[in-house]
């Protein structure tokens, strides 16, 4: 069987905001189920370290977090995006769509299209 | 920004303690829960559900662990924990950490005191904004072997024009009368140009300092007054300004205060107790007009233009004398070789305790390095006892490099306790150490144990504990696993390498005390040939007391301005002081004349124009001349060799006589052959300080014995002694020779002094014993450190020794038995034991002599009468610490030549 490839700490950073932004406020399964979702179960988050990251991004200010209570009525955590994690989130989208962009013009470029 | 949000919630939580785990655990079993749902939804069975779910979401103690590391700051919380286990580890093993936390307090506590001795003068020796801009200038004429003769009026206009400086300032300190209240006193006080706050950058407290840009010709009449005077005279009067003083019978108005923290710069400590400043202009009345020629002795001080070198303003400074030259060549003749030269201000001030202050720090730091040794010696020997405990903590995994930490920890715990224990004991005990400085030490109201003392203390430690913790850390958590561990309970084997390490270190010691030991055996050796050296003049029984003669601006209102005038005084002063019970003899003289004492700077010397040899020529030899009463070569005990002394009979209307001493005899009448002539009869004469036109003809009519009156290490100073009765003098010295209490003396004095003119001030009364044994303060100061840190280093030397070789004999006991057990001689074996030791102690002491004698030639130039390479010195050393070395090597030797064979093997 393939390993399916890891998921690099900064771009998973950036899809659990993202994940928060269209979601609204999620608790940890939540999060590691979406994310699973839209990759297509092509990239497999090893579900726990999510946790450790989640409190990086808490202490940085990006999103915030409180009790609450679960789809079948448990206590948990709930994270939700902040002001400056939304804006954190516009930035770190354009940079990385300006990085694909390049990348895609990179391997666009056949020999003959050059001068 | 992000960054530093997370760092300070990561340290907050750090310091209060705070954990994150049972969220941390709720929100895993939660997601646990959630996923075994969904599982079961899939159709798995309950168990394998479960077992799914956990499998996803990866080892639950690693989470954990990445949790509470991003939670908190792994790297402070370990060393945090190494703290912890360092205390515990302190504690534990009580003895050995008193002796470390002794050890490097002594060596902490020694450099911080002489740091903050440093930090005062050397460091910061000007207290005055861009101190770096401060200059002083010495006029030379070196063609003619004249320096420092000072700058005439015109001169220092054209220094001020040139460009090169903001300011230049003449200014010369001595002592006014203040009169007016109730005691007479005598003032330290300086006449300088309007300019000198401006080139110190000083600013008064209360009301101005002077105008730089003032041009009155004489004195301006203007004084500023220092905080001391204010309120010791004043009493703090806050409408002190433009109130009069009478300084000298001169009427001043006071112009302004400066503040308490303004200290004058000088060269030594009454200049730099200035209470008083005059302003002139220095080429009007009282002083000769502006000529070229005119030179003052005085001192000259500038503040460079901001951003100037002073190598480039000494390049430019050239220049301009050069041109000088050219256009006055009168002048200056080309062969008196006229050059001004340029001297960081600091530098000059400093001066000769600057020596005497880089071998104290020279030692200490040796003294430093030594108790850092130790301690490095004591890590190690207790290494070995840890080897067993390392061992297993590198068996349950832990990195070398984390044990290093720990251990470095530990040592770093020790240094630090140890720097802040010597801090401790330096700040309480800081008053009585004072006593032990040299009161000639500039600024030393200025040595302070300060912040900036603790933090050098706090770095020193850290630094210490960093350079020599590492290398026992290194090899402690260096070892053999299988060995370590399959030696189960025997104790550590030791490393080669860390007995190597510790035995080149007690060679280091040795080798550093070796040094220490010498230089201050040089220096007791210089310091008892200066005790013992024959002065030349007999000071005991004597005391000295001063007064002082007002000196007016006009000359007319002065009523001690003839020789005839004071005359009068002086006798009748001389005639009361016989009359003190238990006085003997009583003489008078200027205060230059004081043997040893703090009038040196008043002996002036003064051109030389000798009979038939320097009419003619404009640059005449200098000499130092003193004025002395006919009794003052009796009551010193000073011989005649040739000719006579004053006589009564010397008076203002007969002849000018000298005396001078037979070094000015070689020097300045070698005759033709260079066997000497006679110089009695001989005549010269004495340019004044001011240049009268033509001075009379002085005859020399004796010659007297040379003696150590200038300066203890030389006796060899020509001199040139006048008669008092001759020519008047205004800083007077009485002195009183006989069995008198030196407590009553002053009041006594002062009594029939001020019964005769009750305007004088009398004051500073010292036995010449006092005064010759404080003009060597510096000396015994510097005599008496070296020697105190050279027991140290000794005591510490013998300390290591006794510590590698106790180990050494620990670590070969079960050798000892087995030779014991095969019959070896007990002797052989306490033989044994001490050629180790005393191998070591050859090494060092090869090592040390090497280093022994680099010092010494450094330090020649502190030394006297005895060689920089004194073999009977270095000897005797050699001697000491090998003696120390041996008796030392001697306590574990006798303990391996008692060992019992039986109990030493069966403990194995």
């Amino acid at each position: 069987m393939k390993e399916k490839p890891d998921v690099l700490q900064g771009t998973l950073a950036l899809m659990v905001l993202k994940t928060l932004d269209v979601l609204g406020p999620q608790h940890g399964y939540g999060i590691a189920r979406r994310i699973e979702q839209i990759s297509g179960d092509l990239l497999a988050v090893n579900q726990g370290t999510l946790y450790p990251l989640l409190l990086k991004l808490e202490n940085e200010g990006s999103i915030a977090s409180e009790w609450g209570a679960s789809e079948n009525n448990r206590r948990a955590r709930f994270y939700r995006l902040t002001a400056a994690g939304r804006k954190q989130l516009r930035e770190e989208t354009r940079d990385w769509e300006q990085t694909a962009a390049i990348i895609a013009r990179f391997f666009k470029v056949k020999a003959e299209d050059l001068p | 920004m992000k960054f530093l949000r997370r760092f300070f919630i990561r340290l907050t939580n750090l310091a209060t303690g705070r954990r994150a785990d049972q969220r941390l655990r709720e929100e895993m079993a939660e997601h646990l829960a959630l996923q075994t749902e969904e599982n079961l939804r899939a159709g798995m069975s309950p168990t394998e559900a479960r077992r799914q779910a956990a499998l996803k979401l990866g080892a639950a103690q690693a989470i954990r662990e990445h949790h509470h590391a991003e939670q908190s700051i792994p790297l402070a919380e370990n060393f945090l924990l190494d703290l912890r286990f360092a205390f515990r580890m302190l504690y534990r093993s009580p003895g050995f950490s008193l002796v470390a936390i002794a050890t490097m307090a002594l060596g902490v506590g020694a450099t911080t005191a002489i740091y903050s001795v440093i930090d005062a003068t050397l460091l910061h020796p000007l207290p005055y904004p861009h101190p770096s801009e401060l200059v002083r200038l010495e006029a030379n004429l070196p063609g003619v072997g004249a320096h420092d003769v000072g700058v005439s009026i015109p001169e220092l206009r054209d220094l001020q024009n040139s460009g090169i400086f903001q300011y230049v300032s003449l200014s010369f300190f001595g002592t006014n009368n203040l009169t007016g209240s109730a005691q007479p006193t005598s003032i330290v006080s300086k006449s300088v140009s309007p300019s000198y706050f401006a080139v110190l950058g000083a600013d008064a407290q209360l009301g101005r300092t002077f105008d730089p840009h003032d041009a009155t010709p004489g004195f301006n009449l203007e004084v500023v007054i220092s905080d001391g005077l204010w309120k010791r005279a004043f009493g703090a009067d806050p409408h002190i300004l433009g109130k009069s003083l009478r300084l000298d019978n001169d009427l001043f108005h006071v112009v302004g205060v400066m503040p308490a923290s303004f200290r004058d710069q000088g060269r030594n400590s009454d200049e730099r107790s200035t209470d008083l400043w005059a302003a002139a202009g220095f080429y009007g009345d009282p002083a000769p007009p502006p000529m070229r020629g005119t030179r003052f002795p005085f001192e000259t001080i500038a503040r460079l233009q901001p951003g100037l070198s002073p190598l480039a303003a000494q390049g430019r400074l050239d220049a301009l004398v050069a041109s000088l030259k050219k256009q006055y060549p009168a002048d200056y003749p080309p062969q008196a070789a006229w050059t001004i030269h340029l001297t960081p201000l600091a530098e000059t001030l400093v001066g000769n305790v600057r020596q005497s202050l880089i071998l104290l720090s020279g030692a200490v730091g040796l003294v430093l390095l030594i108790s850092c040794v130790n301690v490095a010696n004591l890590l190690l020997a207790r290494a070995s006892g840890r080897g067993r405990e390392i061992a297993v903590r590198q068996a349950l995994g832990a990195a070398r490099t984390r044990l290093i930490r720990q251990l470095l920890t530990e040592s770093l715990l020790l240094f630090v306790l140890g720097g802040i224990t010597g801090f401790a004991v330096l700040f309480c005990a800081r008053k009585f150490l004072l006593r032990f400085v040299p009161e000639s030490l500039p600024r030393l109201n200025d040595i302070s144990i300060s912040w900036g003392v603790l933090a050098f203390a706090i770095v020193v430690s850290v630094a210490a504990g960093t350079i020599f913790g590492l290398a026992p850390a290194w090899l402690t958590s260096r070892l053999n696993l299988t060995v370590t561990l399959g030696q189960a309970g025997r104790g550590c084997n030791g490393s080669r390498q860390r007995s190597r390490l510790r035995r080149v270190l007690v060679i280091g010691e040795l080798a550093l005390s070796l040094v220490l030991m010498v230089a201050a055996g040089l220096l007791l050796r210089s310091f008892w040939d200066l005790f013992k050296v024959q002065l030349g003049f007999n000071p005991s029984r004597v005391m000295a007391i001063e007064t002082s003669l007002p000196n007016p601006n006009d000359p007319k209102t002065d009523i001690y301005h003839t020789a005839t005038q004071e005359a009068v005084l002086l006798r009748e002063v001389l005639r009361r002081n016989r009359t003190i019970p238990g006085v003997e003899e009583t003489a008078v003289s200027d205060r230059a004349a004081i043997p040893l004492g703090h009038g040196q700077n008043d002996r002036r010397a003064v051109p030389l124009f000798r009979e038939g040899q320097e009419e003619q020529s404009s640059q005449p030899p200098l000499i130092d001349t003193s004025i002395v009463s006919p009794e003052y070569f009796r009551v010193l005990g000073m011989t005649v060799v040739r000719g006579r002394l004053f006589a009564d009979q010397d008076l203002e209307a007969t002849p000018l006589v000298a005396v001078i001493n037979q070094a000015a005899a070689r020097m300045y009448w070698p005759g033709k052959d260079g066997k000497g002539e006679d110089p009695v009869g001989k005549r010269v004469r004495l340019l004044g300080r001011l240049g009268r036109a033509r001075p009379d003809w002085t005859t020399i009519v004796g010659v007297i014995a040379d003696a150590r009156t200038e300066s203890l290490a030389d006796s060899g100073i020509p001199q040139m002694y006048l008669d008092i009765y001759q020519r008047p003098a205004k800083f007077l010295a009485f002195y009183l020779r006989g069995q008198v209490d030196p407590a009553a003396i002053p009041a006594q004095v002062r009594t029939q002094i001020q019964s005769v003119d009750a305007e004088l001030p009398v004051f500073r009364a010292e036995t010449l014993d006092d005064v010759l044994s404080s003009s060597l303060s510096v000396r015994r100061f510097s005599m008496e450190m070296v020697a105190l840190f050279a027991a140290t280093a000794l005591l510490l030397a013998g300390l290591g020794i006794y510590g590698t070789i106790s180990f050494l004999v620990n670590e070969q006991s079960r050798e000892i038995a087995i030779r014991l057990a095969l019959g070896a001689q007990r002797r052989n074996i306490l033989k044994m034991v001490l050629r180790q030791g005393l191998t070591l102690a050859a090494a060092g002491a090869g090592v040390g002599l090497v280093g022994a004698l680099i010092v010494s030639h450094l330090m020649a130039g502190l030394l006297f009468g005895v060689s920089p390479y004194d073999l009977s010195t270095f000897a005797g050393v050699t001697a000491v610490l090998t003696a120390v070395a041996i008796a030392a090597s001697y306590v574990p030797a006798l303990r391996a030549m008692r060992l019992d064979p039986i109990t030493t093997l069966h403990a194995e």
